[in-house]
């Protein structure tokens, strides 16, 4: 039986940050990811970030990851990290986390306390043919791309104008795939503007109020079917078939909670948050006392808001085995929590507000 | 909703919009180097143009959802927000630069990376190929693989042209 302070289970900006901060205070921590590389989403991440200059705004996202591998370094003698290492459970009657290393190593771990912050997962939409070999989710086929340099195909029809949807077709076309179109069910791009933009100047369709009804091909994909949906989204309108090899879904992203459903936290359906999320106290603890919460595990956000999220996150967990003093502490807090109500500030923080206040709980009874 | 709003919301400049206006006209035809063409209409929490931006010609944002305002007396068309911009949404035009061509400066981050003198074609914000040209000139202000490249352009076309593609 393996034992640590802080178990923090997933690698991203979320779990290294939560990491970073519970050893600056001084806490033993253990880290598992289930990749082979550390670093989350931001390791595929190869354009710039939108944001402040305190989240790194004009940085690529993965020379975020090599600042964050940095401050990983420095308190190298508190971190122990264990890649290619998937938690697979967690078992609330002795408070027992058991691991997998690659395909075979088995352990158990016992844990005092747990950051979870296990990432999203992404969300595909049912349509005939959407299990052929060449339908694919955006994030593996950025994995593909950015991590194993590999192309996926040679012509893509991407589903979804969220920011996913603009910034994966955008880095399609930097690998020198060809983007057939971009298929959108709303009247406008949901994701930044300005990422549309990028794209339809490289000369690549953006089809608004449209949406996928069919992937053709025998053995893989050889096209699509996409359907003109009227403004109320009554499907029956033109039909365009499009000539693809890969059709890529980007309609969306739900936090990976499965751990947590386990662990018995209390959970609640948040739609602004993407999906099922554990309900937290300030310092993102659950509702239960060993187990706190951080990044798109907790409500489908932003690098630059995981990365504090997970601050607060390793400082609560730290805190909570006596880490620090409580004057640093709280000077701490209230530093993460400004930075964290900035990013969330403005229109397009809105909908987080919402989300984020209808998942808060002040503070657990004890 | 009309076509037009419609091209808007694709990704497609269509008018004048807070975040996305043009140059005075005067001052624009006599400042030397070129003035920058921001298009940036909505608003998004993201700031590195105004931060980026040596003379405070991007005037400082108050919260950072502002859409980008420029003094244009300030500008003096070094590109840096060219190249900073995460959005690709600056470019620098130079009206000064020939008696009919104009020099227009606009962000690359694709590959081949063309070298100066090479052919080019020049494509609006469609992406449709309007003319051909010659690369004038590449830097890379940031050295962090997004480049600035110089390209001589017919004086109409400066609100057309927004990418160059090697042919
Ligand atoms: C295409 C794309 C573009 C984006 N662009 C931006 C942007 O411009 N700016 C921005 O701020 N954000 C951006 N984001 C969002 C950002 O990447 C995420 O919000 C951020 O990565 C969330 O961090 P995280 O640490 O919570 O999760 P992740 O980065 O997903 O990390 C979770 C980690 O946990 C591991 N894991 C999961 N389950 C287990 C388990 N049971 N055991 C062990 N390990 C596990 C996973 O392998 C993964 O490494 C983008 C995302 C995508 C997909
Ligand atoms: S071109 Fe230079 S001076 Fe003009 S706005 Fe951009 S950074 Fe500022
Ligand atoms: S840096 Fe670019 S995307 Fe960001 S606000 Fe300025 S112009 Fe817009």
């Amino acid at each position: 039986m393996r034992t640590t302070e802080i178990l923090v289970i997933g690698g991203g900006p979320a779990g290294l940050s939560a990491a970073i901060e519970a050893a600056t205070l001084g806490a033993q921590v253990t880290v598992v990811d289930s990749d082979l590389k550390l670093g989350g989403q931001l390791i595929k991440q190869t354009h710039k970030f939108f944001g402040s200059k305190d989240e790194y705004a004009g940085t690529r996202g993965y020379k975020i990851a090599d600042i964050l591998f940095e401050d990983l370094r420095k308190n190298a003698d508190r971190i122990e990290i264990l890649s290619d290492c998937t938690a697979t459970g967690y078992y609330p009657e002795d408070g027992i986390v058991t691991c997998m290393i690659g395909e075979e190593k088995y352990f158990r771990m016992r844990p005092k306390k747990i950051v979870v912050a296990t990432g999203a997962q992404e969300r595909l939409i049912p349509f005939p043919g959407n299990d052929l070999p060449g339908v694919y989710g955006a994030g593996a086929v950025q994995t593909l791309m950015n991590v194993y340099g590999v192309t996926p195909g040679d012509r893509v029809l991407m589903v979804g104008a969220g920011n996913i949807g603009l910034i994966v077709s955008y880095q399609l076309l930097q690998a020198g795939v060809q983007v057939c179109g971009v298929v959108e069910f709303m009247p406008k791009v949901g994701g930044y503007w300005v990422h549309a933009a990028k794209i339809r100047r490289l000369g690549v369709p953006i089809y608004l109020q449209h949406t996928i009804v069919e992937a053709l091909g025998e053995r893989t994909v050889t096209g699509a079917i996409i359907e003109n949906l009227a403004p109320d989204c009554t499907p029956g309108g033109k039909r365009t078939t499009i000539d693809c090899d890969i059709i890529c879904m980007a309609v969306g992203l739900a936090p990976t909670c499965e751990l947590l459903w386990q662990a018995g936290c209390a959970m609640k359906f948040i739609p602004q948050l993407c999906g099922h999320v554990a309900l937290r106290d300030p310092f993102m603890r659950t509702s239960h006392p060993d187990i706190w919460i951080a990044g798109d595990a907790a409500g489908i956000e932003e690098a630059s808001s995981a990365m504090v999220e997970g601050r607060i996150a390793g400082l609560g967990a730290a805190g909570a085995c006596g880490y620090g003093t409580p004057e640093e502490r709280k000077e701490r807090f209230a530093h993460y929590s400004e930075r964290l109500a900035d990013l969330r500030a403005g229109e397009v923080g809105e909908k987080i507000r919402i989300g984020v206040s209808a998942a808060s709980v002040q503070k657990w009874e004890e | 909703m009309t076509d037009n709003e419609k091209t808007f919301n694709s990704g497609i400049l269509t008018g004048e919009r807070p975040g996305a206006v043009l140059p005075p006209k005067e001052l624009w035809e006599s400042k030397k180097n070129g003035l920058v063409l921001i298009e940036c209409p909505q608003r998004i929490p993201c700031n590195p143009c105004a931060t980026s931006c040596p003379t405070g010609a991007v005037i400082p944002f108050e919260d950072i959802n502002d859409t980008p305002r420029i003094d244009y007396s300030k500008c003096t068309g070094c590109a840096l927000c060219v190249a900073k911009c995460p959005g690709l949404a600056c470019f620098v035009a130079d009206l000064t630069w020939g008696e009919k061509e104009a020099l227009l400066k606009l962000p690359y981050e694709m590959l081949p990376l063309p070298a100066k003198g090479q052919t080019v074609a020049c494509l609006n914000r469609c992406g449709e190929e309007v003319h051909r040209t010659q690369i004038v000139n590449v830097t890379q202000p940031w050295k962090d693989s997004t480049y600035v490249v110089s390209v001589a352009v017919p004086k109409e076309l400066v609100s057309e042209v927004r990418a160059v593609k090697v042919v």
